[in-house]
């Protein structure tokens, strides 16, 4: 190359110009092409993403409503956040969700998607048919028909009273509250259950006629073959439900009338910084709870990852 | 057995005759399993309607008879739960806040098909200094917890004097600001053939020419299937209008249905299941129509619903 630009600086070559003078000038239209067309997602990360999280750290160590300039207040936010009765048990109610709702919808998106995986005819229209609660589980309409459904005397009452079950409204019930969100989270199975279906086809037929040669039963074909080329699969799911989880608010928001109530049971932890930051205009304090759960995500992603290896099977060929 | 298989040897006749034997197990197993199947999946189906249909023949009951009513049949159907939904609210006409969200959804469709597609084609198919870093932001921004950047967003929308605007709800759009439609589209670009834009490029068509004239028109699936979702995200949003829109005239649907839902009194559910039923219309044509792309879509991609 520095030859070349030797040659080209005494004139030899001037007519035309030496590849490498070509190929850096065209590197340089490249580059600013792909700035130009990067252009629109750069300018939306710097000023909606980057900017606001960098000011938002800022803002967790300050005192601030909006209206005054914000007060610098170092750690007391957290030392607060950790005294709070309120956020301690918005954190208890979005772990449980959690802990259980993520769990029990991905078995019914796995056991459905099994059961479709085997079907003849019919596997698109059922496919989606238990697709469709997904687009629309965490809708305004929804949270009122849940809400309709559950409360004292309402259908659901109704069938358990009739099951010699009687819970009264799980709506006005802190104990019920919570698995009536879990209901409303399994309702939604379809999303993760068509993901699992596409995993399930990708796994060779070969497999299980091999091991039915062998003698190998259905819970033993379950446990030694599919669990094992499903998990990167099943990995996903579960990463994105979990994170999923945490952004339980349209449906708190309308069952408890915005209050999170009855007895905070349904102060989900987005309903409460939403309470925070909107309603009390906290917003430093609200800030110090968003980093929280940034914190408390971006920890949680690194253990998935982490602790993939030992679990997660990722096989050379699934075709 | 016929006799030239009998040829063969022992390991392979046996290994044929127990997988015909199988195969005539799995035969008869599967047709017993098929009417298992169709019962299974139709009492599934059931309890999986059962809610929809529920919230619809309930809107068409008198309130009196909602609560508590497992039946879906009304006893005299009749539409006036729907004339007092489309009454509105506090003199707002329900055709205003459907007019707000078919504004707000469109205008979604447009910026998101228009900013994702575009820096789409940065990351796939341009190469220059400081892609990857940007990319990989790009990946670490669809894990990030969106509590993160509301609050200092309010605040400039705020001191700009765009709060009760549809600015707010819509700039994002334009600029990408969903990592999930941008991830999407380079996925589907990597997987057109390059030869394309090579072919293009010693024809000496530049950049524009390439992204305008052979990969927009490749990418139409990829442009469906993103324009539907953001159609039907932004149709069911109420973080964001809750957040920006104070004037009832600007509400979009699912504020005013909750506005709906505060001030009817608890026991006129049949008003609030009108409203809640016209609020879902558009988005179960959407699903009506374009299930396949949508079921694709997350297959594939694993979008949420």
């Amino acid at each position: 190359m520095a030859l070349t630009d030797r040659v080209t600086r005494t004139g030899g070559l001037t007519a035309t110009p030496s590849s490498s003078a070509l190929k850096r000038r065209r590197r340089g239209a490249e580059t600013r092409a792909g700035y130009a067309f990067l252009a629109p997602w750069l300018l939306g990360f710097l000023a909606l993403t980057a900017g606001p999280m960098l000011a938002s750290l800022y803002l967790a160590f300050t005192n601030y409503n909006l209206f005054s300039a914000p007060e610098w207040i170092g750690l007391d936010n957290f030392r607060m956040l950790l005294a709070d009765p309120r956020f301690a048990q918005s954190a208890k109610v979005t772990v449980i969700y959690a802990l259980v709702g993520t769990p029990v919808k991905l078995v019914a998106a796995l056991a459905v998607a099994m059961l479709l995986n085997n079907a003849r005819r019919g596997q698109g229209f059922y496919r989606s048919v238990f697709y469709a609660p997904s687009l629309i589980g965490a809708s305004v309409s929804i949270a009122i028909v849940w809400k309709a459904m559950f409360i004292d005397r309402g259908i659901v009452d109704q069938i358990g009273q009739n099951l010699g079950f009687d819970a009264g409204g799980w709506v006005g019930n802190p104990s019920m509250t919570m698995p009536m969100f879990v209901l409303l989270a399994t309702w939604q199975f379809g999303a993760p259950m068509v993901i699992f279906l596409a995993g399930l086809k990708q796994i060779p037929a070969e497999l299980y006629e091999a091991s039915s040669v062998d003698g190998a039963g259905p819970v033993r074909k379950f446990f030694s073959i599919t669990l094992p080329m499903l998990s990167p699969v099943l990995f996903f799911n579960l990463l994105l439900e979990t994170i999923n989880s945490f952004q339980v608010f349209a449906s708190a928001f309308i069952i408890s009338g915005g209050t999170g109530g009855p007895a905070g049971s349904t102060l989900f932890y987005t309903l409460y910084l939403y309470m925070r930051g909107f309603v009390d205009f906290r917003m430093g304090y609200a800030s110090a709870m968003a980093w929280v759960l940034v914190v408390v995500v971006g920890l949680l992603t690194l253990i998935f990852f982490r602790t993939s290896r030992y679990w997660v099977h990722y096989s050379g060929e699934a075709k | 057995m016929s006799t030239d298989q009998t040829v063969l040897g022992t390991a392979a006749a046996v290994s044929q005759e127990s997988s015909a034997q199988l195969r005539r197990r799995n035969r008869s197993r599967s047709r017993l399993g098929s009417v298992g199947f169709h019962v299974g999946s139709l009492a599934l189906t059931a309890v999986v309607l059962y809610p929809a249909l529920w919230m619809l023949m309930s809107s068409l009951k008198p309130s009196s008879e909602i609560v508590g009513n497992v039946s879906l049949v009304p006893t005299g159907a009749s539409l006036d739960n729907f004339v007092t939904a489309l009454n509105g609210i506090g003199g707002v006409s329900f055709w205003t806040f459907f007019w707000n969200s078919v504004i707000l959804a469109v205008g979604s469709v447009v910026g998101i098909a228009l900013s994702s597609s575009v820096s789409a084609y940065a990351f796939a198919r341009i190469s220059f200094p400081g892609r990857n870093l940007w990319f990989s932001l790009m990946i670490g921004t669809l894990l990030l917890p969106f509590h993160v950047v509301i609050i200092p967003q309010y605040i400039v929308f705020n001191n700009l004097g765009l709060v009760n605007t549809f600015v707010p709800l819509l700039i994002g759009k334009f600029l990408a600001a969903e990592a999930f439609f941008v991830f999407l589209m380079v996925q589907f670009m990597r997987n057109l053939p390059r030869e394309l834009d090579e072919a293009a490029r010693i024809d000496g068509a530049g950049h524009i020419r390439i992204f305008t004239a052979i990969m927009l028109p490749l990418m139409k699936p990829a442009l469906v299937t993103a324009s539907i979702f953001a159609f039907i995200w932004s149709w069911n949003d109420f973080f964001g209008p809750l957040l920006y829109l104070k004037d009832p005239a600007l509400f979009s649907l699912p504020v005013a249905l909750r506005i709906f839902v505060d001030q009817t009194s608890t026991s006129d559910y049949g008003a609030q299941m009108a409203m809640a039923v016209l609020a879902l219309i558009p988005v179960l044509l959407f699903f009506l129509v374009f299930q396949r792309y949508l079921v694709a879509g997350v297959a594939t991609q694993g979008l949420k619903g």
